[in-house]
């Protein structure tokens, strides 16, 4: 958080209502999202209760464990659960497309990306555990389970896998995405409950948020008073039915808040590099559906240690893109760099298209730019800077002087003798620079899986399934 | 200070301050969160005079948003049941391995036994035994498990009993403290809140033990800082047992208590008749009209913080205070130090609109304000 988001708080609790903190919708959405709302037994580690899930809002599947404690009525329910997802994750690996690349052999890649769209953070844990605790299980031997579970498990630990995954949009907490787009009058770990969130975006505060006969709880947790007076009474009384409706009561509320929460953000307009960020949900997607018909094992418990080192860097490297993205995309999020003096923004009051540096046949255009800025800049001489107006283009900083930034376009402004149309701003123009540049950076490299050293544990072992992970207790 | 305002003397004025209210006697959890807010008189005050601060909460209209659910209690207790069966001979087994320890049998105190009255004096009697028993250099090869002992504690002045909610296992005169908590833990994996939270609590006993060797005259590093912590395994009920080093929450813990501010300079700055009384009827509802208790307590500060809401009974009466008081806390810690000392909400707007002139010392916070308030208009129109 910066101290512009906190103005944002500050401001939204003066005025009753949240504040946006972005112009554009940093997230994809997809036409047909997947709203998966989880309950879990309270108490246990993954122990499901219910779920209601659907691509229409209208019409919600209400999926119910009516004896919680029941292992087999369990991995029903997980197989049930499956039904669902499944065929809707399955129908999208259909459609493909065929992308080059460079000294690389072309891929299929889909056209479109399951998007699964959980309330929480809670959720997206919850998914985790759900997805650890049936990815194990097999179909046949001592211990058989119905064969959509296990892949169920492995579809659902690819979906929490991405949740963490900057930028991506494969798995989307409501919460989370509103908070990137809006500051509430609250504190963060207020804005975790979805209600008052929503309620401080829509209409403002409402104490009535809170009041979990009102608002009950989005999960995955229930609510104690409701696990007392209304639960546990019908678990008891053994009437599925009775435990299908009391759940549905704690479920609805949250279903309606989540399309609420989708149409908001679909209010908003696109980012310009989310599509960008979604093809590469897609290849994401198809590689993980390549993965599971290769008959390739389930994710494993830990990774190993060269395993783990490539998705730090990889998740490091996307969070540095996403981040630089955002700002390009939004002068809302721009202004957090503009604040540290990371950037700067102004109209030009001065231009020399035709400048040149060097002499001979090595003499290169290099037009010089003048802006005027309020903003406090802190760049020393010489930094590389990009541009959101034109993506394409470097420049470098000549000289700061009082609010006066003088900048030489070194990049993007044509090979001709004088610059492209276009590509050097005119006087009167509002640009914005800084020092914040999406270049490509390499991976580290990494040792093969093979060749760990033993400082770092030696070769992992190979996964092999056995009847002890398939048998493992789920109580 | 003159010596006046002292002459009361701050046991009787704690209790005044409870009135015929019963007291609530503190757990581990209280002192930890207790810990975790040091500045917060008021919290301080209730706390120290054992005031029910649940029942206040409840009667100000004001109930706490903790509940437990029957479904994890159960759970909870079926684990402990589960653990200690038999005299805990499934701990032992997994202490065996855990502390590698040459130990085939075990003998079992259970403390909760004894009546309530004598459990604190009876813990100790046993501590003092078996701590006696190493330096006779016997050679000790009997292994003790306490069950529910009383412990007792000194918090800013007073001596808090401790809810017992743990086995201390004792080998050769070194103690460890064992906690059960029904959390999983995943793939060696625990959630990390969870594990703070029990690290923090096991502290407490860890200090309360080591403070009842001392006061016995015994050597207060022989309960040791590595704490087992007993949780389930994965998804099911089989316990694992991991050694949790509480060093650093032990250092917190320390210093936080001796830095808390002693009750008797916080009593002596509050008017004589001021109690928080819940007056309650012979069935033991509370009586006392809600305004006058709510005016009591506002003559004491609160330190109200948004971590509060998961931690402390009264936290929905300080956040609605706190909400009237336009108090920029309400945001959280993190707003609150980027704000660097503007306290109020009105003010720091005050001073990112230029409506208000900084004061001495806020010129460099007013300076950022004020750019953030223009690039955020800047950005919006």
């Amino acid at each position: 958080m910066s101290l512009l988001t906190s103005l944002a708080r500050l401001r939204a609790l003066d005025e009753g209502i949240a504040q946006p903190v972005a112009t554009v919708r940093h997230c994809h959405l997809s036409r047909r999202p997947m709203v998966f709302i989880p309950l879990k037994l309270s108490g246990e580690a993954a122990a499901p209760l219910a779920a209601m899930l659907g691509t229409d809002r209208d019409d919600p599947r209400l999926l119910v464990v009516a004896q919680p404690r029941n292992r087999d009525l369990r991995f029903a329910w997980a197989a049930e659960l499956a039904g669902v997802l499944l065929p809707y994750v399955e129908a999208l690996t259909v459609d493909t497309e065929t992308v080059e690349r460079k000294n690389a052999d072309p891929y299929e890649r889909a056209v479109d990306a399951p998007q699964l769209v959980v309330p929480n953070q809670g959720g997206v844990a919850f998914t985790a555990l759900l997805g650890r605790s049936t990815r194990f299980r097999r179909a046949d031997g001592p211990y058989p389970v119905p064969g959509s579970v296990p892949l169920l498990g492995r579809w659902l630990t690819y979906f929490a896998e991405r949740a963490a995954y900057p930028g991506s949009s494969i798995m989307l907490a409501a919460t989370e995405e509103l908070g990137r787009h809006w500051a509430s009058g609250q504190s963060s770990l207020e804005d975790a409950n979805l209600a008052a969130l929503m309620s401080w975006i829509t209409t403002g505060p409402s104490d009535e948020a809170e009041d979990p006969l009102v608002w009950p709880p989005a999960g995955p947790a229930t609510d104690p008073g409701f696990d007392a007076e209304v639960l546990a009474p019908a678990i008891e009384s053994g009437s599925a039915e009775r435990v299908a409706e009391a759940l549905r009561t704690q479920l609805e509320p949250t279903w309606r808040l989540v399309w609420q929460a989708i149409d908001l953000l679909a209010a908003l307009p696109e980012g310009a590099s989310v599509a960008q960020r979604w093809e590469q949900d897609r290849g994401s997607f198809s590689g993980m559906a390549a993965h599971v018909a290769e008959g390739a094992p389930p994710q494993a418990r830990r990774d190993g240690a060269v395993a783990a080192a490539a998705r730090l860097a990889r998740m490091e490297r996307a969070q540095a893109a996403y981040d630089v993205q955002r700002a390009y995309d939004d002068p809302m999020v721009m202004a957090e760099y503009r604040l540290t003096g990371e950037a700067f923004a102004g109209e030009v009051v001065e231009t020399d298209p035709e400048n040149t540096e060097g002499e001979g046949r090595s003499r290169k255009l290099r037009p010089l730019v003048v802006v005027k800025t309020d903003d406090p800049v802190r760049l020393p001489q010489g930094t590389s800077l990009g541009t959101p107006q034109r993506r394409g283009q470097g420049a470098v900083l000549v000289a700061a002087d009082e609010g006066l930034i003088t900048v030489k376009i070194t990049k993007g402004m044509g090979r001709g003798k004088t610059a492209a149309p276009g590509s050097v701003p005119e006087v009167g123009e509002r640009v914005c620079y800084t020092s914040l540049t999406d270049d490509f950076q390499g991976s580290a490299t990494l040792p093969e899986a093979e060749a760990t050293p033993w400082t770092h544990g030696g070769p992992p072992r190979g996964y092999t399934p056995d009847d002890e992970d398939a048998q493992e207790e789920w109580s | 200070m003159t010596g006046l305002k002292r002459e009361g003397d701050p046991v009787r004025r704690l209790e005044a301050l409870r009135g015929t209210t019963p007291p609530r006697p503190h757990d581990a959890r209280a002192i930890a969160a207790l810990a975790a807010n040091p500045g917060c008189a008021r919290r301080a005050l209730m706390d120290g005079a054992g005031i029910d601060k649940d029942a206040a909460a409840r009667h100000l209209g004001f109930p706490a948003p903790f509940g437990q659910s029957p479904f994890a209690i159960t759970r909870g207790n079926m684990f402990e049941a589960l653990v200690k069966a038999d005299g805990c001979a499934e701990l032992l087994r997994m202490l065996r391995e855990l502390l590698d320890l040459p130990v085939e049998e075990v003998a079992y105190h259970d403390v909760e036994n004894v009546g309530a009255h004598l459990r604190h004096t009876h813990t100790r009697s046993l501590l003092d035994h078996a701590a006696r028993s190493t330096t006779a250099a016997e050679p000790v090869s009997a292994a003790t498990f306490y069950d529910h002992p009383l412990l007792s504690l000194s918090i800013a002045g007073h001596t808090a009993y401790l809810e017992p909610d743990l086995v201390a296992f004792q080998l050769g005169g070194r103690f460890h403290v064992v906690e059960v908590k029904s959390f999983s833990v995943i793939d060696g994996q625990a959630d990390p809140a969870a594990v703070a939270a029990a690290a923090r609590q096991a502290a407490v006993y860890v200090l309360a033990m080591r403070t009842t060797l001392e006061e016995l005259g015994h050597d207060p590093g022989l309960v040791s800082h590595d704490v087992v912590l007993v949780c389930p395994e994965n998804f099911a009920n089989r316990p694992v047992a991991t050694l949790v080093d509480v060093r650093k929450q032990l250092a917190v813990l320390r210093r936080q208590l001796t830095r808390m501010t002693t009750l008797d300079r916080l009593l002596d700055a509050l008017p004589d008749d001021l109690t928080f009384d819940l007056r309650p009827d012979d069935d033991g509802r509370p009586t006392r009209p809600v305004a006058e208790l709510a005016d009591a307590l506002s003559r004491t500060t609160a330190r109200y913080a948004p971590d509060c809401l998961s931690t402390c009974d009264m936290c929905f009466f300080c956040r609605d205070e706190a909400r009237q008081e336009g108090a920029s806390d309400l945001l959280g810690r993190q707003v609150r130090d980027e704000l660097g000392g503007v306290a109020s909400v009105a003010e720091a707007l005050g001073l990112a609109d230029g409506t208000r002139t900084p004061a001495e010392g806020q010129e460099e916070i007013a300076r950022l304000l004020r750019n953030a308030e223009r690039l955020r208009r800047e950005c919006l129109t």
